[in-house]
């Protein structure tokens, strides 16, 4: 990698400070992306700023609506939490089927949703859930978060403090993963929530986006028969050689039937 | 003192304790005094004239120590690569075998090409000045596809090689095949694609070399599988440095599948440039530079066609072949889709006729050479794929068609019809064994229970043979071979009694250090503890061919039996004379030498001590010291042979595909260590599964850059592909060597491809998809061949 300062902020003050202060800054948190990123010398910020000493990003909160995750909380603490597992089951499920035991000992939940790589895991708990997400300046709904290919509603100088997803009635992911990276390949969060079902798809798209039809079809009547004749376009997914457009257009229907299921 | 251990137990391995607590010693360990960091630029291009290099700012970077680009390396007359093996063409004409230069002088043939070296104090200091090198290319079309390079109209890869052929080879009776052809009942036509195989050894190539201008002497450290094969092929053909004055030393390395075994542009440059410059040099491989420049592995289209009778009773094959060789002959790419490919297609089989011809052609891709195998799969996916392909189109149960065709047990030694004979096997009780394992007899009902739940189940034998303990010296050196393939091997005994393996074979995950140590305690009545197996440093062992093809215990584990034969030999000498007895009165038992119905016995540790500190010693007959070297050249290569059964289920919703049993039987004649056996065989079966189900090397067909170069993007088998093997053996000794092993290194790879993609293909045939898949058959694959109308 090349060379660049290193800051350690312990505020979120410090940290908004040393961002702006920097030419070129880049924050990081597990550094799951940024690292390799680095070593493989596609980027060279000026400065780049450890978020990992800042204790108010960290911890799981529950309570009788849900339940709040700080940005820096790493994806084992979320999977390994009694607390999560008892609110919303799918997302501990979630968490604890990112990556690998590395990764999920890194990485975290703030540095997956802000880096919005369209693959990650996260974004479909937080779309398919509804969530809220808080920064330093304001709050984000999920569905005004996601813009894009790794682009976020997030502005310049803008920090994720923490998530907050509101308890479903009942939910559930699957996930197909690349048989290489084990990322999702496409992965679909489907949830009962206050407002209606909700179906979040990770991995086909440029971002996490939802599926109206079948949301509208699980409102009707939530099965997995549902939403089985239900096909997303093909036009504009990702493909790759591990999958074209028509294959993970299927998948998502293959994985929005076996989440329904799992959800019961 | 530890225990006596026995040929057959399943000894721990003794190398596990270093490697486990991170005490092993690879290259990059090694810590040289004034070390300086090479990085080589590499090409972006598949294909690219350089109009020019200006590297001038970089050799005024911070910490440079020099830049070397092909000009220089032309104008210091340093020579090219070479290939080992010259094969000669249907015409008798040798390979076209294009120059090879460590650095690319004019020309970029595959994305990873040398383009430059940069040596400087600091590795990162390399890096930073090789990003200042300035290249001007002139992008030119690349030719990637081996069909496509074949093609009249083809991008031409080297101006002096017309039609990108380096050799286009035949084995076999042609007449005898179409005779058979036109008299036959039923002919199996099939199409096939062998993937290409990215090695990915888990420690990537290194290479440190230091230069001693008092003694003029070099040392190479450096990851390889025959460190001796290397001395000799820079010393004779590349540097010209004499063989006396240079030292190859490949220290722990971790793992090679073949990839270890070539002489490559980079370990080269380092060995050069430390003389060049006077300083030690480092280079370790980053993994990107592993997948672009490794020897790559396979990558064959082959149509192929087998005639049989009504009964059928293979009557014929014939096999066309296209092998890819990549941009440049890599050190033995030649005989692997020849000598190690079409000398094999009649597998276990009588087929009677057999032609097979290969046309090896260049692309601008990364060199092909041996991986795992080499040949030998691709032999064997082929045939066992043509004939499970038969037996569905006759009607035929794929178990019963192969028994049809077996060689009789009573038939050896049998001459095939192409060029080798079998020395021995047995095949009908290894399929009936893996059919038992497999419950054969249940799959249809299981099948049927999978349907009923929505998945595709299938069940898929593969019946293999493989030539290997390469190899006998005079054969090899008949069909194109630059060097003998014989092992040396030194049992040097210390005075306090005990003693120094010292191996030409290389061990880079075999457990050499454990089985040889094995073999000897056994055969000497040492205690393991007290014996120590030295390998891999030429200035140590007296010479060696090192590790590949199955041959370290074959060839290299005779070569140990014929020395300590000789220190048998010499200590019924001592003892008789201890003994005041006659020599042809001494036996030896249990580690001690007896005289023949008497309690009078001299263990070997005081023949040892007699020998070098000869007070009481026959000196007027016999020399002291106790340190026997022997060489041993197998009168044959051996045969393994055995039939993996592999069951798979499919999701016909996502393409995925469940290995659900694994059955393998095989028969490498006498097991030493069966632990370790099972390893290889566990391993190798791995390997197999990952050619058939995930590893998929692609080069974009237009730009020709390596799309699956990362593991983002390439698949290697895990854990959770896999499911727990079910292994069995039996046992035909090798007739012709001292232990009457047959080898296992190889063994799974070969055989699984075949296993897993006819057990993929019983799958699909229930929804007429059989014919749809290639490997790797990954999900999306599976799910287009089920779903293309």
């Amino acid at each position: 990698m090349y060379d660049f300062a290193y800051h350690k902020p312990k505020s979120m003050a410090d940290a908004l400070a040393a961002l702006k202060k920097a030419a070129d800054g880049k924050l990081l948190a597990g550094g799951m992306t940024l690292i390799p990123t680095l070593k493989q010398r596609l980027a060279q910020p000026s400065d780049v700023i450890d978020l990992a000493a800042i204790g108010e990003l960290r911890g799981i909160k529950v309570d009788g609506n849900g339940v709040t995750v700080g940005a820096m909380t790493k994806h084992a603490e979320v999977a390994a939490s009694a607390d999560v597992a008892k609110a919303i089951p799918a997302l501990a499920k979630l968490a604890a089927n990112i990556g690998d035991g590395q990764v999920r000992n890194r990485g975290t939940i703030g540095g997956s949703l802000a880096n919005s790589d369209p693959a990650a895991d996260y974004p479909a708990a937080v779309l398919g859930l509804g969530a809220t997400i808080t920064t330093n300046e304001r709050t984000i709904a999920a569905d005004d978060f996601f813009k894009g290919l790794f682009e976020t509603a997030l502005k310049e100088g803008e920090i994720i403090t923490s998530v907050t997803f509101p308890k479903p009635a009942k939910a559930a992911y699957m996930k197909f993963p690349n048989p290489a990276s084990r990322y999702a390949m496409v992965g679909v969060f489907v949830a009962q929530t206050s407002s209606g079902p909700r179906v979040a798809v990770t991995g086909a798209g440029p971002c996490a986006f939802r599926v109206k039809a079948m949301e509208d079809a699980l409102a009707k009547n939530w099965s997995a028969d549902a939403v089985a004749g239900i096909k997303v376009p093909a036009n504009g997914l990702n493909g790759d050689i591990h999958g074209s457009p028509e294959y993970r257009a299927h998948l998502v229907t293959v994985m929005a039937k076996r989440a329904v299921a799992a959800a019961g | 003192m530890g225990n006596v251990a026995r040929i057959g137990e399943r000894v721990r391995r003794t190398e596990d304790r270093r490697f486990l607590t991170g005490a092993g010693r690879y290259v990059d360990d090694l810590q040289l005094a004034r070390c300086t960091y090479a990085y080589f630029l590499r090409s972006p291009h598949a294909h690219a004239r350089i109009r020019s290099i200006d590297t001038s700012k970089a050799a005024a970077a911070p910490g440079v120590v020099a830049v070397f680009t092909g000009k220089d390396v032309a104008d210091a007359k340093v020579g090219g690569l070479i290939c080992g093996w010259v094969v000669k063409d249907k015409h008798g004409e040798p390979h076209k075998a294009p120059g090879h230069p460590a650095i690319a002088l004019d020309t970029v043939r595959y994305v990873g090409d040398t383009v430059a070296m940069v040596i400087a104090d600091t590795a990162a200091q390399a890096r930073d000045a090789a990003e200042q090198i300035e290249v001007d290319y002139e992008v030119l079309p690349a030719v990637i596809d081996p069909a496509a390079a074949v093609a009249a109209s083809a991008v031409q890869v080297h101006a002096d090689v017309p039609g990108n052929l380096s050799y286009d080879w035949e084995l076999g009776d042609k007449a005898a095949v179409d005779a058979a052809f036109a008299r036959a009942a039923h002919i199996t036509k099939l199409d096939l694609v062998n993937n290409r195989l990215v090695p990915n050894a888990m420690e990537p190539r290194a290479a440190a070399a230091e230069y001693d201008r008092g003694t003029g002497t070099y040392t190479l450290y450096t990851t390889s599988q025959n460190p001796h094969v290397t001395r000799l092929v820079l010393s004779a053909f590349v540097l010209g440095i004499p063989e006396h004055k240079l030292r190859v030393v490949a220290p722990d390395v971790g793992g090679g599948f073949g990839s270890k075994i070539f002489i490559y542009a980079d370990e080269t440059l380092v060995l050069w440039a430390a003389g060049k410059t006077g300083r030690a040099i480092k280079w370790t491989a980053e993994r990107s530079e592993s997948f672009m420049t490794d020897a790559h592995g396979r990558d064959h289209v082959t149509h192929a066609e087998l005639a049989l009778d009504k009964d059928g009773k293979f009557l014929a094959l014939k096999v066309d072949t296209i092998a890819n060789m990549g941009a440049y002959l890599s050190t033995f790419a030649t005989a692997v889709p020849t000598y190690l490919y079409g000398t094999l297609l009649a597998g276990q089989y009588t087929t009677p006729a057999i032609h097979c011809n290969v046309r090896a052609v260049f692309t601008h891709t990364a060199p092909v050479d041996a991986y795992r195998g080499a040949g030998r799969p691709e032999a064997t996916y082929l045939l066992e794929t043509i004939v499970s392909k038969a037996a569905r189109e006759m009607n035929i149960d794929p178990a019963e068609l192969r028994k049809r065709n077996f060689i009789a047990a009573g038939a050896f030694p049998y001459q095939t019809p192409v060029a080798l004979t079998y020395d021995s096997g047995n095949y009908t009780p290894i399929l009936d064994q893996a059919m038992k394992l497999a419950d054969y007899a249940g799959a249809s009902e299981r099948k049927a229970a999978a349907k009923a739940k929505g998945k595709l189940r299938g069940i898929g034998i593969s019946s293999y043979i493989e030539a290997c303990g390469l190899a006998p010296s005079a054969v090899v050196g008949s069909l194109g071979a630059g060097v003998g393939q014989w092992e040396s091997a030194q049992l040097r005994f210390n005075p306090t009694g005990n003693l120094q393996i010292l191996t030409g074979s290389h061990s880079h995950g075999q457990s050499h250090e454990t089985t040889f140590a094995q073999i000897v305690s056994d055969k000497l009545g040492i205690p393991l503890d007290q014996i120590e197996v030295v390998h891999g440093d030429t200035a140590q062992v007296p010479f060696g061919m090192g590790s590949y093809g199955s041959r370290s215990l074959a060839v290299g584990g005779s070569a140990i039996m014929k020395a300590a034969d000789k220190i048998i030999a010499k200590g019924k000498k001592i003892a008789a004379h201890l003994m005041e007895a006659a020599e042809a009165d001494i036996v030896f038992e249990n580690g001690a030498f007896k005289v023949t119905g008497t309690d009078k016995n001299v263990p070997l540790g005081q023949a040892v001590f007699s020998a070098y500190v000869p007070h009481n010693y026959p000196l007027d007959k016999l020399e002291p010291g106790m340190d026997e070297n022997a060489f041993y050249d197998p009168s044959n290569f051996t045969y393994p042979s055995g039939t993996q059964i592999c069951e798979v289920e499919v999701d016909p919703d996502t393409g995925g595909v469940e290995i659900v049993n694994f059955v393998a039987v095989d028969d490498f004649g006498n097991v030493v260590n069966p632990m370790i056996v099972e390893g290889q065989v566990h391993g190798g079966i791995a390997q197999g599964v990952g050619q058939a189900l995930l590893e998929y090397t692609v080069y974009d067909k237009e730009s020709g850059q390596l799309l699956s170069g990362s593991y983002m993007d390439y698949t290697m088998p895990r854990a959770d592909n896999l499911p727990s093997f079910n292994l069995g053996y039996q046992v035909t000794p090798c007739p012709h060597n001292p232990l009457g092993v047959k080898g296992c290194g190889e063994a799974g790879a070969i055989a699984a491809p075949a296993a897993v993609m006819n057990a993929v293909r019983d799958a699909l045939a229930q929804v007429g998809a059989q014919d749809r898949i290639e490997m790797p058959a990954t999900p999306q694959r599976v799910w287009q061949a089920i779903h293309a109308h």
